[in-house]
């Protein structure tokens, strides 16, 4: 019984993380090239949008992920149409993460040598094409080590998410380990968490290390 | 200083050469990269600093053209403003009679494509193998995939890499990456190429290795090839012609071995310094203002700055001092088919005066004059 319990919040935080990180992946790296690209000297300079988008990031990114999902139920309710469940943690879990993870891959993307974007410039080169060509495959180890961090992070953060009805396993170490006392529960549901996060982790890290030429 | 075998084929007088260049091609008369008043400003945290100003220089087709100057003398800047990477402030560039700065992206990219430029740290791609760097600006002009193999296949023979395709950047020596900038650089058929301190980060052999590719593909490709560099050994290397710049300036500028035989800056001077004879300590010790007896030998200093295309005739030399001559310190090479140097030379026993031998030595060398006497 319990173990059918467990591993339907094993499914969940899959889904929880797995969807908001897939979509934080698809936006928080244009917004990473933007970012990068609109700053000062950037090759799409733009001061004013990286001015506002900056700030942007900046307010989601200071807000506590448990304050930033009360806040977001209105906006839960219009997206999903509800705010219990596995789906309504998704729309706050992507919203903290989309900025957190662009924050990581602009530094990846930001450390890319000044001289490599030159020689593309002089090798004809437009700016699409050093975006495409230069700036990500360049950055694209320390953006697989962000995301993987953004993971984690991610899977953390989708435990709190149970206070709001959400499932996954953070949901059942509170409801059922802490509030029914049952430390077999608990300590499953944390071996399950450490082997998740390790396993990522360390994927990641191959990855990353595969990746990286340099 | 040796005098190196590749210098001896003597090549033709400049004007000679200009000459045939107008009669033949006539629309090889035109400079091909032509700077007319050209001034660069930044923006400092202490007001607005000239990086370059009122620089008018022109560059002939198919020449190795140097540009020599200390660090922060706007070598680079000037070089950069050849492909746009940098927007001069006043003047004009002119490539092939063309101003470039009203080109927008389009034109811009046409016009980089035409120029080739290679980098002090070589910038490669890291993330991409020896093969698809050089086939990186293929692709991006969308030449199809075929033509591209050919072409990349070609430049990687060039370079002498065929081998090594499908390693890294990082799994390559520092001669072995500039050999891929160059094939890189060369890989749209670029009328110019650009060589921005492209050996400063070499070994001297890896130097010389990479100045004689430079060589070969500046002859068998007839390319204008436009170099930045703080040493003057490249310059003496593979030079045509050289500008000094100094503070944004050009100070000097000539065929190389007129600058290298009577460099007439002081920043050329300094520049030049280390590849030049000087006096060498021991004898600059022992030398004195005035003879001391009747024993004494003057010491001359001969100097040949190529004016002429004749090598010092040492025999007539010797034979025109009359006493006993020997030489204490010095060398002479070859630069562009001239003779250079310096030859420091001890005459003793002459019967002649030491306005007569100096009279007789500017006869062979182009300067001389008394440093002195010694014992």
């Amino acid at each position: 019984m319990w173990l059918d319990r467990l591993w339907q919040g094993v499914i969940d935080t899959f889904l929880m993380v797995g969807v908001s990180s897939l979509i934080a992946l698809i936006l928080g790296i244009p917004l990473a090239v933007i970012l990068v690209t609109s700053g000062k000297g950037g090759i799409f300079e733009a001061p004013h949008v990286n001015r506002v988008l900056g700030a942007f990031v900046n307010i989601f990114r200071s807000v506590p992920f448990l304050i930033l999902m009360v806040a977001l139920i209105p906006f839960t309710r219009l997206i999903v149409g509800t705010t219990y469940g596995v789906w309504a943690a998704v729309v706050p879990l992507t919203i903290a993460a989309t900025p957190f993870f662009a924050r990581i891959a602009e530094v990846s993307l930001r450390e890319v040598d000044h001289g490599l974007i030159e020689a593309a410039q002089a090798m004809g080169c437009r700016r699409w094409h050093i975006v495409w060509h230069v700036l990500l495959p360049e950055a694209l180890p320390g953006i697989v080590g962000g995301f993987t961090i953004t993971l984690v992070t991610m899977i953390n953060s989708s435990a709190m998410a149970g206070a709001i009805g959400a499932g996954g396993l953070g949901d059942i170490a509170y409801r059922y380990g802490y509030q029914r006392f049952d430390t077999q529960v608990m300590l499953t549901v944390i071996v399950l968490l450490v082997v998740l996060v390790a396993v990522i982790q360390l994927g990641g890290d191959r990855l990353a290390v595969r990746l990286n030429k340099r | 200083m040796i005098a190196t075998a590749q210098h001896s084929v003597p090549r033709e007088p400049e004007a000679a050469r200009a000459a045939e260049r107008t009669e033949l091609f006539p629309e090889k008369a035109h400079a091909h990269v032509r700077f007319s008043q050209l001034g660069k400003i930044y923006e400092g945290q202490q007001g607005p600093v000239a990086a370059l100003q009122g620089i008018d220089l022109d560059i002939q087709r198919g020449d190795i053209f140097g540009i020599i100057g200390r660090s922060g003398a706007g070598k680079s800047s000037l070089i950069r403003t050849i492909n746009r990477l940098e927007q001069p402030s006043s003047g004009r560039v002119l490539i092939d009679q063309v101003d470039i700065a009203a080109f927008n992206e389009d034109k811009l990219v046409e016009l980089r494509r035409r120029i080739g430029m290679i980098f002090q740290h070589f910038n490669l791609m890291s993330a991409k193998t020896v093969w698809k760097n050089v086939e990186l600006p293929l692709k991006v002009a969308g030449i199809p995939k075929e033509q591209r193999r050919r072409k990349v296949a070609d430049l990687l023979e060039l370079v002498g890499l065929q081998d090594k395709h499908n390693a890294y950047p990082a799994q390559l020596s520092g001669g072995q990456k500039q050999r891929v900038g160059i094939a890189r650089a060369l890989v749209h058929d670029p009328a110019i190429l650009l060589c921005d301190e492209a050996t400063s980060a070499l070994d001297p052999e890896t130097t010389q290795s990479i100045l004689s590719l430079l060589r070969e593909i500046n002859h068998r490709l007839g390319l204008t090839i436009i170099l930045i560099t703080h040493e003057m050994a490249v310059i003496r290397e593979i030079c045509d012609r050289v500008v000094v710049l100094e503070r944004g300036q050009i100070v000097e500028q000539g065929p190389v071995w007129q600058v290298f035989g009577n460099p007439q800056h002081e920043v050329s001077k300094t520049l030049l310094a280390p590849l030049q004879h000087a006096l060498p300590e021991d004898i600059q010790a022992r030398l004195l203002p005035q003879p001391s007896d009747i024993c004494s030998s003057v010491v001359l200093d001969l100097q040949f700055t190529g004016s002429t295309s004749h090598e010092p005739d040492l025999s007539a030399l010797f034979s025109a001092f009359g006493g006993r001559v020997s030489l204490l310190h010095g060398g002479v090479e070859r630069i562009q088919g001239r003779a250079l140097g310096h030859l420091l030379i001890a005459i003793s026993h002459s019967p002649l005066s030491v306005e007569e031998l100096l009279i007789r030595a500017r006869k062979q060398a182009q300067h001389a004059q008394v440093l002195g006497y010694v014992a």
